[in-house]
């Protein structure tokens, strides 16, 4: 089953093996796909913990009812820029950065297919993440009006300040960073590919960022259009979405939806591929239902695309409309379950170990599947004019993101760093952060169910004392979820300059170049790989399709 | 890297870069897309500022039945005016003809260009609410200071479902001067 890989030729007959240019100017010069990695994935785990600096600000108000630490309308921001920091500064940039770094490897591919240009990816994203950020420090504050921006009330001038433009322009610039990062990733792995593996060889790392790049490509452009008839709204008289001016609110809702589902898709599916990577290799078996898996992907990301409306179930939609929203987002379940069921199966009489990655994985599957559950209560639009709103769609969604992409971008961490830097990470840390965060994530968020069906609305800074208790249980959870993450950082600053001082091997964990080509390589990864291409390529994740 | 796999990459790029730039315009196709859609006899959109004015018919007028009509009046913002409908509530039969007055003042020294939006409630009634006349069919023109009676004709269709017996007309007065000057 598994390969042959020659593993003489990483430098052999490379004729321009440099190595790093020298000094600063090689980080912000570079082509090299695990530069250019290593800076996503630095850069994402900076705005993880900028993005969460802000949620401690939320926990801490919401601490207990009343106005304690902060004014309302720097709340209201905490809430807005927390979402669009996380989402568009840590989550998506940290799998663009396992992207760069880990499709190539896999694949068998020398580099990325247009390296300037992604290059100029990672800067805009910077730059686009500089611009939002500089509105925290503006007359009237960081954009608060939820970070949806729906109209009218993030066009009024009590919510508009002077941020908005600058927010917008953010997005635009985060937007073409996203998109050409997908066209890159879309040329990798159709054009990049040693010549051995097919399409259906390809690990599902690299199957779910392919569908997900096609996402990213399909969806941006449309968030951009929207948010650009906010701004001409705003600013140049037009009347997209004012009432007054025969426009309609509501279109904005269909619109950023129409981005915003096929969005959260974007930052599920390549958590559900490296899970699927990273689960065969401690069961020590072969991933469970490969094909299934692909055609899970692919339904799950063509359905995101006719669901949207289940985000807006309370806005006076005519009966149909519920109906159909309500069926199409419940099929997505058939998929998702699929994936389950796969991922528990790979498990199934496995010989298995749990070292930190596979912990954060087995979590992920268990408390994503919660998420999953929860998102099914709320597919069911009469039940949802309940929850719409409350801290239970809020509960929802930080188990699909927190525990599950989260959880498996540190599984990813955890499992890719000893191979990327040839240091062992600390297994004693990273099995304390492990109990730490999976422990504390559920005091943090699971209460949240219980406040959203009681009907605490979120978004707000102050609440009825019967919600009193649970907040502050939900509040010590987030503290010490925020402060075991520390510990994240410490093995991740511990295992570049040198971990445990073990050495390790080039497979790095037990039989695991049966699972993918990168493990054939020496630890740590040369600057320059597969500057030929590998004659062979593993099969054994596709056993079962022999 | 060899030129045929850079041929190839570039021409990929720029057939994915033109999907995204379609991608955009599709955003923008939404719009007119949204409002064809919502023509569609099944979505049936609430849109009461769509109710084109209609000509007076002879309804039956079913005196057995009485609906409660209850008037809204809110200002968008800071419009600086002054709005309110002459009475708070009206008991109509179905199929009867009533005129109900407005009354709207510009408390600035400046004209005003002010547009008034409707909303139902409940929502899905809007259909059987007829108007004849209403001062929210067009923009309104306020000189500096003026006052203004604004009638509204209406009649409620006598096919009107059983159920429905109080009807919540809301209108929301939105300031326009600065759109419209600006076109």
């Amino acid at each position: 089953m598994s390969a042959v890989v020659d593993e003489h030729d990483h430098h052999a007959d490379d004729h321009h093996d440099h190595g790093p240019a020298k000094g600063l100017l090689r980080w912000i010069t570079t082509t090299n796909h695990k530069d250019i990695g290593t800076l996503y994935l630095l850069f994402a785990l900076t705005m993880f913990f900028v993005g969460g600096a802000m949620a401690m600000v939320i926990r801490a108000e919401l601490f207990e009812p009343g106005l304690q630490f902060v004014d309302p309308a720097f709340f209201n921001s905490m809430t807005t820029m927390h979402a669009l920091v996380m989402v568009f500064g840590a989550v998506m940039p940290a799998f663009v950065g396992l992207a760069n770094w880990q499709i190539p490897l896999m694949i068998g591919a020398a580099d990325m297919a247009l390296p300037r240009m992604n290059n100029m990816s990672f800067w805009m994203l910077v730059a686009g993440v500089l611009l939002l950020a500089s509105t925290l420090f503006m007359e009237g504050g960081a954009p608060n009006g939820g970070w949806t921006l729906y109209p009218p009330l993030v066009l009024q001038p009590i919510t508009v300040g002077k941020a908005l433009p600058f927010a917008i322009f953010s997005v635009h610039l985060l937007g073409i960073s996203s998109i050409m990062g997908a066209i890159n990733i879309i040329a990798t792995i159709f054009n990049m590919r040693a010549p051995s593996m097919k399409m259906m060889d390809m690990p599902l790392f690299v199957w779910t960022w392919l569908i997900t790049a096609f996402l990213l490509i399909a969806v941006m452009p449309v968030f951009a259009g929207a948010v650009t008839m906010l701004l001409t709204d705003k600013f140049f008289h037009t009347s997209f979405f004012n009432a007054a001016g025969g426009g309609d609110p509501v279109l904005y809702e269909h619109i950023f939806w129409f981005f915003g589902h096929p969005e959260v898709y974007i930052m599920i599916l390549p958590t559900f591929g490296v899970a699927s990577t990273i689960i065969p290799v401690f069961a020590r078996k072969p991933l469970f239902g490969y094909a299934s898996m692909v055609w899970a992907t692919a339904s799950i990301a063509f359905l995101s695309f006719i669901v949207w409306a289940h985000h807006m179930f309370t806005v006076g939609m005519p009966i149909a409309g519920e109906l159909y929203f309500m069926y199409a987002t419940m099929i997505i379940a058939v998929p998702t379950g699929v994936k389950v069921f796969n991922w528990t199966a790979t498990m199934w009489k496995g010989a298995m170990t749990f070292e930190t990655p596979m912990l954060f994985s087995i979590a992920f599957v268990v408390l994503f599947t919660m998420g999953g559950f929860t998102g099914l209560m709320m597919s069911i639009a009469p039940s949802d004019f309940q929850y719409h709103d409350t801290y239970f769609i809020v509960a929802h969604f930080h188990y699909t993101l927190v525990p599950a992409s989260v959880f498996i971008l540190m599984a990813a961490g955890y499992f890719w760093l000893p191979k990327w830097t040839g240091h062992m990470y600390n297994e004693k840390i990273g099995q304390l952060h492990f109990w730490l965060s999976v422990i504390s994530v559920n005091i943090l968020f699971f209460p949240q169910h219980f406040l959203g069906l009681a009907g605490m609305p979120r978004r707000i800074p102050d609440y009825a004392v019967q919600f009193a208790d649970w907040n502050m249980i939900s509040s010590i959870g987030g503290f010490i979820f925020g402060a075991s993450q520390l510990l994240f950082l410490y093995i991740v600053i511990d295992t570049i300059r040198g971990g445990t001082g073990e050495k390790v091997t080039d497979e790095v964990w037990e039989d695991a170049s049966k699972h993918g080509l990168e493990w054939t390589l020496p630890s740590p990864v040369p600057y320059h790989t597969w500057t030929t291409p590998p004659t062979s390529v593993p099969t054994e994740h596709v056993l079962d399709l022999h | 890297m060899n030129g045929i796999v850079d041929k190839k990459n570039l021409k990929l790029a720029r057939t994915l870069l033109l999907v995204a730039i379609t991608m955009f315009g599709f955003g923008y196709a939404l719009v007119p897309l949204y409002d064809v859609l919502c023509e569609w006899k099944w979505i049936e959109r609430d849109r009461p500022d769509d109710i084109k004015k209609v000509p007076e018919t002879a309804y039956k007028v079913d005196i057995n039945r009485e609906i409660n009509i209850e008037f809204m009046t809110t200002l968008n913002e800071s419009t600086p005016m002054e709005f309110r409908a002459e009475k708070k509530q009206l008991k109509v039969h179905p199929g009867e003809y009533h005129t109900v007055n407005f009354y709207g003042e510009n408390k600035t020294d400046k004209v005003m260009l002010a547009r008034a939006i409707a909303s139902f409630s409940p929502a899905v009634i809007s259909s059987y609410f007829e108007k004849i006349e209403c001062f929210c069919f067009s923009e309104q023109t306020f000189k500096p200071r003026e006052k203004k009676i604004m009638p509204m004709r209406f009649v409620i269709n006598p096919e009107i479902p059983e159920q429905y017996k109080t009807i919540t007309l809301s209108y929301t007065f939105f300031d326009n001067t600065e759109k419209s000057v600006k076109k």
